[in-house]
């Protein structure tokens, strides 16, 4: 129910933003109707798995971003000498697993993405308790082996304490 | 600060703004073409879809001021750092189960078995 008041909240608040017509009746039932409908559609499709969500991490999610953007512009930097200055700053390949520990799907699905997300790491396949990557680097490899990022997702997803 | 003033500051950042999302596109294109295989070329397809994008973006709000298309254009970029990562990695993985093999990539050490 959390979930669904959730969904419907966010999504409402969207369509609101889109439309910008704030003050005609008919067009907010319609919005308020189809918010409704999405959201009672989400609901179903995630029935079996929004046990593992919590409120905890909505509230730690935005402290992730910010760490985030801060490595997203990092790497990119990394990338962008590496196209620039290929004698330099050789690029070094290198594929292999590393292991991840959250418990959700969802969580495995933020550290994932936030690895694909950071120029010079691509998650290939996740499992239960590991991600294979590929690095354009050694050094960007070694950054992702260290788990530092694992460990933010782990704290953002808020299921360890 | 006063408006006379305002006006041309927010001018200037939004042109270096766009200058550098500029830079950072034409990059990732000569990464394309540079690097040497499949993977290595999603990393430099990988700076135009965050840094640049986010860049031109940023501009563009900083030109529409506070108003409803500056919170259009922040939802551009918020589902585009959503997609862009599942659709690099569904192209990865798309790659490595149809026999792709990365050009001199070195295994990297791991805890689990491989």
């Amino acid at each position: 129910m959390l979930y669904f008041l959730l969904l419907f909240a966010a999504l409402f608040g969207f369509w609101l933003l889109l439309s910008g017509y704030w003050a005609n009746p008919l067009l907010l039932l319609l919005g308020l109707a189809s918010s409704a409908l999405a959201a009672w559609i989400g609901t179903r499709l995630e029935q079996s798995d929004t046990r593992g969500y919590s409120l905890r991490m909505l509230l730690r999610l935005p402290g992730y971003w910010v760490w985030l953007v801060g490595e997203i512009v990092k790497a990119n930097l990394d990338v962008v000498r590496r196209v620039w200055r290929p004698h330099t700053y050789p690029i070094s390949p290198v594929i292999g697993h590393l292991p991840l520990s959250q418990k959700t799907r969802l969580g495995k699905t933020i550290y994932a993405n936030s690895i694909t997300l950071t120029p010079g790491t691509v998650a290939i396949e996740v499992s239960d308790d590991a991600v294979m990557v590929h690095a354009l680097s050694e050094s960007a490899y070694a950054d992702l082996a260290a788990g530092d990022m694992d460990r933010r997702v782990t704290w953002a997803e808020g299921r360890s304490g | 600060m006063t408006e006379a003033l305002l006006e041309p500051a927010l001018d200037l950042a939004s042109l270096l703004l766009l200058s550098g999302g500029v830079f950072l596109g034409i990059t990732g294109a000569v990464g394309v073409l540079r690097f040497p295989d499949f993977f290595t070329r999603l990393h430099a397809a990988g700076v135009t879809d965050t840094l640049s994008a986010g860049m031109i973006l940023a501009a563009l709000m900083l030109q529409a001021g506070l108003s409803l298309i500056s919170v259009k254009l922040a939802f551009i970029l918020l589902f585009l750092l959503y997609t862009s990562p599942v659709a690099s990695h569904a192209l990865a993985r798309a790659a490595v189960h149809a026999g792709v093999k990365p050009v001199d990539a070195k295994p990297g050490e791991s805890s689990s078995p491989s």
